[in-house]
């Protein structure tokens, strides 16, 4: 139906991401203002049962793409199989996560739809009868509102929309068959290189512990303050971020950081230790909930915008903080 | 080898910006630029791949009339040449990507470099919808790349801090992201080269934007926030408020 919302949904180890139901509740949302109702698109093998469960979290239906083309990720497969379904469905908007795998597909996924994107989202309403999405530009220094000449595309942004209650029953699914193959495909991962084992990505946390210049070098005067954030970051279930001085001066991998020209993290809870608040680093992390800086400079910029401050050296701050939290989390 | 990269002049990162009258797009008074600051590891890859395997680095860019100073700046740091797409335009990255493409189809490529993303308008989108519009392969994000036996292997950064690896058959287009190297300067005899060269300047060719902006606004501000205390005394304190006030933990 011509109100209806296609929804994308990323799995992992045969489970639906939490970033994928939030894109599915926002979808529901979307789907019940404009009088239809929300598909949930699913690719990958033996997940017919797990697909099933999406009904909880608003989907109506769920289409299910299995095969040769899923049994290896591409993003060539699945930004075919979305455009595929986008007709298919004659859907009003096509969403999914604005994660890296959701960044490189969906684009792909809009262009063979000759469709508009709305990249990284961070709301979705409908107005008049169409979807309309917000997103941040010039580093969060503005917002645009935006509407698409037909189908609307659009990757929301992890961790901004709300994740669904579960609630009501399973989903019919419906398999979905395509007309490629593996030897079709134009990328197919070739292997994946393992960073260190269950870290956590800055981008996904829902805790950010993030480490500036005011930490120091970890090869000399640094080395224990380092080891202090890792450790509040491991007590609370955070992941490290840093600025990108910090990145510069070869002190913490590029991954890490967090800013403008580097990871856009909007998490429940995000710490500046040592980090002066240049307005390259705010555009990365203005988005979090909540805002703590420690900093030893009671001027430093980045109390402007933080909800909680402490004036004081990371190296006494950050051990107090980990007892504290340890202490009100056992 | 046929070498293109993409090339976008955006806002400087420290740029104050407020929407202008239209209520649309930015107000440009007092604003500065420069190259979108991926586009600079951009065109390092273009540049270290040239020099690796011989071949012609052709830098392009759809932008207003002055663009084609900071493309006389491309030149300098190497590029054999470079083409402005002539537009005034606020193009979304369909009609951006359809106008390059047009140019990169009649220039012939082997690779083309883009940044992952420009810092204004964050779209992220230009290098896969160029590969559509190519029809060929694309890999975005890469943090690593290897050219030989007309193939480029790239590695990127995906989530958890793993990395993909992926073999894509020439000609193909690539984002670059940071860490991938490290962009040289001009060099002076780029810029004496540079002095000299010519510019092409040709009208772009772009088609009407999917995505069509309503208003843009600022982001409602953040409201004023409290200094807890001084020192690590504090620390249980605001382990309090985060728990009682603020209710995260
Ligand atoms: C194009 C461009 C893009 C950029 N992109 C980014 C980006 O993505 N991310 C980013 O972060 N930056 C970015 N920057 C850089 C940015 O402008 C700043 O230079 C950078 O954020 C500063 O990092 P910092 O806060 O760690 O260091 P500094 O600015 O040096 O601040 C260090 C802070 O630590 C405090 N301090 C020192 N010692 C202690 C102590 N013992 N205890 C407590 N506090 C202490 C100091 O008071 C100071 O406030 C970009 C810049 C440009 C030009
Ligand atoms: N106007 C433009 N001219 C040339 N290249 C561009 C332009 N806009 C975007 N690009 C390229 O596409 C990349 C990603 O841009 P975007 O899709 O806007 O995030 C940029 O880093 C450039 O390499």
């Amino acid at each position: 139906m011509a109100n209806d919302v296609l929804v994308y949904i990323e799995f992992k180890d045969g489970k639906p991401t939490k970033a994928g139901l939030q894109a599915l509740g926002a979808g529901a949302n979307l789907a019940k203002s404009l009088g239809g109702s929300a598909i949930a698109l699913v690719a990958g093998n033996g997940l017919d049962a797990e697909a099933a469960t999406l009904g909880a979290y608003g989907a109506a239906k769920t289409l299910l793409a299995s095969g040769d083309a899923f049994a290896q990720y591409s993003p060539d497969a699945v930004a075919k199989l979305i455009s595929n379904q986008a007709q298919a469905t004659s859907a009003v908007a096509v969403l999914a996560s604005a994660t890296s795998a959701g960044k490189d597909f969906l684009p792909r996924a809009a262009a063979i739809s000759k469709a508009g994107l709305a990249s990284d989202i961070v709301d979705l309403r409908a107005e008049g009868g169409k979807p309309v999405a917000v997103r941040p530009v010039y580093a969060g220094k503005a917002r645009v509102s935006v509407q698409a000449s037909g189908t609307l595309f659009a990757s929301l942004r992890p961790n901004v929309f709300p994740t669904p209650a579960q609630g009501g029953g399973n989903t019919p699914v419906t398999p979905v068959t395509v007309a490629f193959g593996l030897a079709d495909l134009r990328a197919l991962v070739s292997e994946i290189v393992a960073g260190a084992a269950g870290k956590l990505d800055v981008a996904e946390a829902e805790i950010v512990c993030s480490g500036g210049r005011g930490m120091k070098d970890p090869a000399t005067d640094g080395k224990q303050n380092w080891a202090n954030l890792e450790k509040l970051a491991q007590t609370v279930g955070a992941a490290v971020g840093a600025s990108r001085a910090v990145v510069d001066a070869g002190w913490r991998p590029h991954a890490e950081q967090v800013g403008q020209t580097g990871k856009t993290v909007s998490p429940k809870l995000y710490i500046a230790c040592g980090i002066s608040g240049a307005i390259q680093h705010l555009a990365g992390m203005s988005g979090s909930k909540v805002i703590v800086a420690i900093n030893k400079d009671p001027q430093a910029p980045i109390f402007k915008i933080a909800d909680y401050g402490i004036v004081g050296d990371v190296a006494e701050v950050i051990p107090a903080l980990t007892d504290a939290f340890a202490h009100a989390l056992r | 080898m046929n070498i293109i990269v993409c090339v976008r002049r955006a806002p400087k990162t420290d740029a104050r910006i407020k929407a202008g009258p239209d209520g649309k797009n930015y107000d440009p008074a007092g604003v500065e630029y420069d190259i979108s600051e991926y586009d600079k590891f951009a065109i390092e890859a273009g540049l270290l791949l040239k020099e690796k395997l011989g071949g012609k680095v052709t830098a392009i860019s759809v932008g207003p009339k002055d663009v084609s100073r900071d493309l006389r700046n491309v030149i300098a740091m190497g590029a054999d040449a470079a083409t402005l797409l002539v537009s005034d335009a606020a193009h979304d990255p369909w009609a951006t990507a359809s106008a390059l493409a047009a140019k990169i189809k009649a220039l012939g490529f082997d690779i083309v470099f883009c940044g992952q993303t420009s810092v204004d308008s964050q779209s992220a989108q230009t290098a896969p919808i160029l590969a559509e519009l190519l029809g060929v392969p694309c890999a975005t994000v890469a943090t690593g790349l290897e050219v030989a036996d007309n193939k480029a292997t790239v590695q990127r950064e995906i989530d958890g801090g793993k990395r993909e690896k992926y073999v894509l058959k020439l000609p193909a287009v690539i984002s670059c992201q940071k860490g991938l190297n490290k962009p040289r300067s001009a060099s002076m005899k780029g810029i004496m080269n540079a002095k000299k060269a010519v510019i092409e300047e040709i009208p772009a060719n772009a088609p009407a934007n999917l995505v069509n902006v309503l208003k843009m606004d600022m982001p409602p501000p953040r409201p004023a926030g409290k200094i807890v205390g001084e020192g690590p005394d504090a620390a249980k304190k605001l382990v309090e408020l985060l728990r009682n006030e603020a209710k995260v933990i």
